[in-house]
């Protein structure tokens, strides 16, 4: 075929338009979709009304994470509310004939862990979920975005939404990453170098040594991230490590499927001559452990750094001095040493397997700083019982640390996992807003090594220091 | 869900200068347990709004009296973070049909218009003079009229056109619905899904 370069972005998003709107949004189909207790409700109340069903249930998968407790589990749900959306989301699943791993089952964790950790996800798909952090299945060369629940409900409905193409931006990072440096920095990194909004309207290809030699769960964490740029989504090109990670696994493609999925995903590439509409190019030799100081993802820096000055930062002043304020710190002040109350390991973001393990790396022959609290909170039973299995929790267990049961926890803090106010929390999660991880809380977001030796230390502390 | 047809809007504006606010602060996810889509006003920016105990916080705009409108003016890059479109509901709710920035984030944006809210992206220049003429003079009146895409000062007359693509507009201007439109394609879509690897 001698046609135009396109980029891999163009290939997956043109090969499910079903119809173009002119001067209006394509018509877009929709491959896999997600749900969960939250912003699933409504959908299905909307869909009632109309007197629609759902067109192709087994195109859609539901799991409860955003507001599930994340200690016994196997008790009923306190609190009423949380309850009623649960079980708003089993009722809801049955009478459609949706597949649903719901609070107890043993696949049961966050959806954009479990997606891919049971072959659901694959390469050239289009996956969406009432969910921002949707990004993160583009990992597998899907294009994959959050939606509302409008969308939701037009999904369940009709399987296609109604979406503009967005523009396309590639951001490579070429080089060999530092001691200690985790895909958590480079995402971070890269959000502190263009800002919080800086992806607005575009969705953005990974390219460059970095994320080709990192781990299917390190371009997760990149991509999961990339709606803290104001990107729709983040996509890399799948190759043999997307492909190892996927075969075997439950629901992956098996015999004459699998080696389709095998020839489609060695077509799924940027061409060489293809264009972007934004281009940037960082040096991985320029990223060290990173740590926000502010309230947007945008506002963090090295951890070696000093938070910069009022006129050093890219986002307006206003917001920047706010910032500030709600966090209880002042410009040019040294990060490192800081005092930490509260230690989150967690989320879509950062709770996979290898964060236990990065985590552990540290904690190792070590004890808890007494003063800090806590919550490690696997993003799955899956990855929970790897935890055992390797050993990880005897190491936790031995330096005075205990492990909570699968969700979204202290993320967003829809159940009990509040930070309360005015504390400090080194968190790997994704958000550091204003009372994100509960009212008056102060986030830090960081890799799970920064999270590790911010555990044990009590304070902000360079991980390469205990490495 | 149905909504009040949007043609033109005649009104007084809130302002709200901050840049990046972010879905959190229109409404936190505690307030995300509803199984229903009512009620979500009373907590739009529920933690800027109101102390801990309940009792407003009398410096933020939506205690102050002075200011009202069905139009909310913020700064740059409003509506970034979560999908939830609970944030749209809230603002809906509230009683605002406009939200007025130089910056949307996407999903904002296009839960808004799904919603019957219209987003007017406009310039950094003239969202200074909006903000400005609102200081100078709360009851000032702005004129937002969607079939000639425009937004005006009423006061001085000063104006600037905003875009939107012509089937967004449509549906707005009519109180249509993307789901009935893509229900109307069934029989395309399922011979879309046949074809499809998986």
């Amino acid at each position: 075929m001698s046609s135009q370069p396109t980029t891999l972005f163009d290939k997956v998003w043109d090969a499910h338009v079903v119809r173009k709107i002119e001067d209006g949004p394509d018509i877009f189909f929709i491959d896999r979709h997600f749900i969960h207790e939250v912003t699933s409700p409504v959908a299905f109340l909307g869909l009632e009304s109309r007197g629609a069903g759902v067109l192709f249930p087994e195109r859609t998968f539901a799991t409860a994470d955003h507001n599930t407790p994340t200690i016994n589990q196997h008790l009923p749900v306190q609190d009423p509310l949380s309850a009623n959306q649960l079980k708003a989301l089993e009722t809801n699943s049955a009478k459609y004939g949706i597949s649903h791993w719901g609070l107890g089952h043993h696949k049961n964790g966050i959806v954009h862990v479990v997606g891919p950790e049971n072959g659901i996800t694959l390469p050239g798909m289009t996956i969406v979920c009432g969910d921002s952090h949707t990004s993160t299945h583009g990992a597998f060369g899907a294009i994959a975005f959050g939606i509302g629940t409008s969308e939701v409900e037009m999904v369940l409905a009709t399987q296609c939404i109604m979406q503009p193409k967005p523009q396309k931006m590639r951001i490579t990072v070429n080089g060999i990453l530092g001691k200690a440096v985790l895909p958590k920095d480079v995402i971070l990194y890269i959000i502190a170098q263009i800002s919080a909004s800086g992806a607005t309207g575009y969705f953005v290809e990974y390219a460059g040594e970095v994320f080709e030699n990192m781990s299917m769960e390190g371009r997760m964490t990149v991509c999961n991230m990339s709606i803290e740029m104001g990107a729709r989504g983040g996509i890399i090109a799948p190759d043999a490590t997307t492909l190892g990670y996927i075969e075997g696994r439950e629901l992956a493609p098996k015999g004459e499927a699998w080696d389709t999925l095998v020839a489609y995903a060695q077509t799924l590439k940027t061409d060489e001559d293809a264009t972007f509409d934004l281009e940037y190019t960082f040096d991985a030799a320029d990223i060290e452990p990173q740590i926000t100081y502010g309230t947007n993802p945008g506002l963090g820096t090295g951890i070696s750094q000093h938070i910069p000055k009022a006129g050093d930062v890219k986002d307006g002043e206003a917001s920047y001095q706010k910032s500030l304020k709600y966090m209880g710190f002042e410009e040019d002040e040294s990060i490192i040493g800081k005092p930490v109350d509260y230690v989150f390991l967690g989320s879509c973001t950062n709770g996979r397997i290898e964060d236990f393990r990065a985590f552990a790396s540290i904690i190792k022959g070590r004890k808890k700083a007494d003063h800090v609290t806590a919550w490690l909170v696997p993003g799955s039973h899956v990855v929970e019982a790897q935890i055992k299995e390797e050993g990880i929790l005897d190491i936790l267990t031995e330096a005075g640390f205990q492990l909570r049961q699968p969700g979204c926890s202290a993320c967003l803090a829809m159940n009990d996992d509040k930070i309360p106010t005015g504390k400090y929390a080194v968190s790997t999660s994704n958000r550091n807003f204003e009372g994100r991880q509960g009212p008056g809380a102060r986030t830090l977001l960081a890799s799970p090594l920064v999270a590790a030796a911010a555990a044990v230390t009590g304070q902000v502390t360079d991980p390469r220091e205990l490495l | 869900m149905a909504y009040d047809k949007f043609t033109i809007l005649k009104s007084t504006a809130v302002p709200m200068p901050i840049e990046n606010v972010d879905t959190d602060q229109i409404i936190p996810a505690r307030f995300l347990k509803a199984t229903k889509r009512e009620g979500f006003g009373d907590n739009l920016f529920r933690d800027w709004r109101y102390h801990p105990d309940g009792s407003p916080k009398e410096d933020f705009i939506l205690n102050n009296p002075i200011y009202s409108g069905k139009i909310l003016v913020g700064g740059k890059n409003f509506g970034s973070g979560s999908s939830r479109e609970h944030a749209a509901w809230a603002i809906y709710d509230y009683g605002f049909r406009c939200v007025v920035s130089s910056f949307f984030a996407d999903i904002f944006k296009g839960n808004s218009l799904n919603i019957g809210i219209l987003p007017v992206q406009v310039s950094p220049a003239f969202l200074d003079k909006i903000f400005l003429a609102i200081e100078a003079d709360p009851q000032t009146e702005l004129e937002v009229n969607l079939p000639e895409q425009t937004i005006t000062l009423l006061a001085t007359g000063e104006q600037e056109t905003f875009a939107i693509n012509s089937y967004k507009k449509n549906n707005l201007m009519n109180g249509y619905d993307d789901i009935d439109y893509l229900r109307a394609m069934k029989e395309e879509i399922a011979a879309f899904e046949a074809a499809r690897p998986y």
